[in-house]
């Protein structure tokens, strides 16, 4: 099973997936937060716009990516027209996974969102004002100061992403595969679903979630031993 | 070092809530200037504009000879120490001090020998490879005002930097402080609401009600010569006793009752007098000498070690007198008590704006 170049492809799209979804939906969430957080006029409208998505479920949230990415209809689809791009969703593995990638954003943006605010929110007022009389560039302040004091949040909000991509993003992935895994990309968690269920091969269906289960397990080891040394908590 | 001036500085918030009525002060090179006030009074606020952290509304404030409204709080070469210290929690006590001085791109072996200076002047150099939170709070503090030198700032600002420390450490840290800025000579101006602490730090109070300066002055002399009854009662622990009087005759006596004997020497119809609790004297008996005399009736004795407190009161009621007597002194609930003030140590206000008549 660990040989087959089949399991080493979704692997590889597990890690890749993995990668932009947590990158993206944390730095994105980030940058959100920390301009909502300077906000005062308006900031609760705009702080539920960010939020709603949150209530939406996975698959649902997979049905929008879909409509949102429609071969005819899509408005995304649309928009990349204009710029040369002919996107086919089911049938370019790039166009899918890009496709996949954007949604599974998309739907973690406001947990990652909500956690970064209230950890901005947590971070003494006098202690920023101590920076800014410390540091002009607001950047910089950002970054020294600001980022470590999110640390823990950010430390929090990588494991439950990583964890999110692993797992949670199974109903996103299966509307819009639609049933028709094919050649299209799928991550390892669909495809213990799809080899167990559709393919009837329940002993490899098992073998590969329980190597699923393992490389979680690691991965949270690891993290918590190389990242979570550096994390300051107050 | 520098000047620091203050013209005519307002702070409205929300349109319509004036927090600072125009302020003007001026604060020469060197000064210790206290800003002491009741909550509410706008002194943060004043010093927050002075720090930059707050915008001003109209009016100007300078540090040196330039006008700093507009500049960012981190160029205008202040320093502040905060309530709460507000030292960063990541990082250790050496680069808490250093981080200011980084940013400023300063060479690293300078930096280096101001932290190490500063860490000797305040006895922190033990500590510095420690992160905030391992400290007590007597050492957070001596951190927060390293962060403060370290920077050689023309002047210190300093957010009721003591409240957090307990009753014998705000001791020593206000002598400290004291020792430390005649030491430095750096312009410092220092946000409290302890009247104590104004007394002692102050080269000049400033006394703050209502967002409008009460009085300016040594704090001696704003002991001795209070511009209103608000300064005369925030100024001095205990409060100065004040008794509303009227024109009896060719005498005075008290606006509600009875129980005060005195020459009417504002020629008056109606003022408020004040005096305060260490120049009332126990006479044995009514009428003796001159200046003012009362007849009351002992509430309570309060002995606090190095001085009692006698709460008191008229036959008929009205204002409660508080008299300040030696340890030693015995007096009982209800006994009679007769008291006298010498004419130089009796405040006359306006009864109706409350200022001060010479």
């Amino acid at each position: 099973m660990v040989t087959s170049t089949d399991y080493g492809r979704v692997a590889r799209f597990t890690a890749v997936f993995t990668f932009f979804v947590t990158l993206l939906s944390l730095g994105i969430a980030l940058l959100l937060a920390v301009k909502a957080d300077k906000v005062l006029r308006g900031a609760s409208s705009y702080k539920t716009l960010l939020m709603w998505v949150y209530a939406v479920a996975p698959p649902v949230a997979g049905l929008i990516g879909v409509l949102l990415f429609d071969q005819h209809v899509g408005p995304i689809v649309e928009l990349f027209a204009l710029f040369g791009w002919k996107m086919q969703i089911g049938v370019s593995y790039f166009d899918t996974s890009f496709a996949m990638i954007v949604t599974a954003v998309w739907k973690q943006i406001p947990v990652n969102f909500i956690f970064f605010l209230s950890g901005l929110q947590g971070i003494s007022k006098s202690v920023q004002e101590a920076a800014s009389i410390d540091c002009r560039s607001g950047f910089r302040r950002f970054w020294t100061v600001t980022f470590p004091l999110l640390a823990p949040t950010g430390f929090f909000l990588l494991i439950i992403n990583i964890t999110y991509a692993f797992f949670d993003t199974f109903g996103i992935i299966d509307v819009i595969v639609k049933n028709e895994p094919g050649n299209n990309p799928v991550t390892l968690v669909y495809k213990v679903y799809l080899d167990g269920f559709r393919g009837n091969d329940l002993g490899g269906s098992s073998a590969q979630s329980v190597i699923l289960m393992v490389m979680v397990f690691i991965l949270t080891i690891v993290q918590f031993r190389l990242i979570e040394r550096r994390v300051h908590y107050t | 070092m520098a000047t620091i001036t203050l013209d005519t500085v307002r702070k409205v918030y929300g349109g319509n809530v004036e927090a600072v009525k125009g302020v003007s002060i001026d604060i020469a090179d060197g000064e210790f200037i206290v800003l002491v006030g009741p909550s509410g009074c706008g002194k943060s606020t004043l010093l927050r504009m002075m720090a930059g952290l707050e915008e001003i509304t109209t009016g100007d404030i300078r540090i040196g000879d330039r006008v700093v409204n507009n500049v960012d709080p981190a160029d205008r070469d202040i320093a502040m120490v905060f309530q709460n210290y507000a030292l960063y929690p990541h990082m250790t006590v050496y680069n808490n001090l250093a981080y200011g001085l980084k940013n400023r791109g300063m060479a690293k072996d300078e930096i280096d020998r101001r932290v190490k200076e500063a860490a000797r002047i305040l006895e922190i150099g033990d500590y510095l490879e420690r992160k905030p939170r391992a400290l007590s709070g007597g050492q957070r503090q001596r951190v927060a005002m390293g962060r403060a030198i370290v920077r050689e700032p023309a002047a210190f600002l300093f957010d009721e930097p003591l409240s957090n420390l307990d009753a014998k450490l705000r001791v020593q840290m206000r002598v400290e402080i004291k020792r430390l800025q005649r030491a430095l000579g750096t312009t410092s101006v220092y946000v409290t609401h302890d009247q104590l602490e104004a007394m002692t730090l102050a080269d000049r109070l400033v006394v703050l009600n209502g967002g409008n300066i009460e009085q300016i002055g040594a704090p001696i002399d704003v002991y001795d010569k209070p511009a209103s009854t608000f300064v005369a009662s925030f100024i001095g622990s205990p409060a100065m006793n004040l008794l509303k009087v009227k024109a009896d005759g060719n005498g005075l006596a008290l606006a509600t009752g009875t129980g005060l004997k005195g020459p009417n020497t504002k020629g008056r119809d109606a003022y408020i007098i004040g005096i305060r609790p260490e120049h009332l004297e126990v006479v044995s008996a009514p009428g003796e000498g001159d200046g003012i005399h009362l007849e009351a009736s002992v509430n309570v004795l309060e002995p606090v070690g190095a001085e009692s407190y006698l709460y008191s009161s008229f036959a008929d009621g009205g204002d409660e007198i508080l008299v300040r007597v030696s340890s030693h002194a015995r007096h009982e609930p209800d006994e009679k008590l007769y008291l006298r003030a010498a004419p130089e140590n009796i405040h006359y206000f306006d009864a109706e704006t409350g200022q001060r008549i010479d």
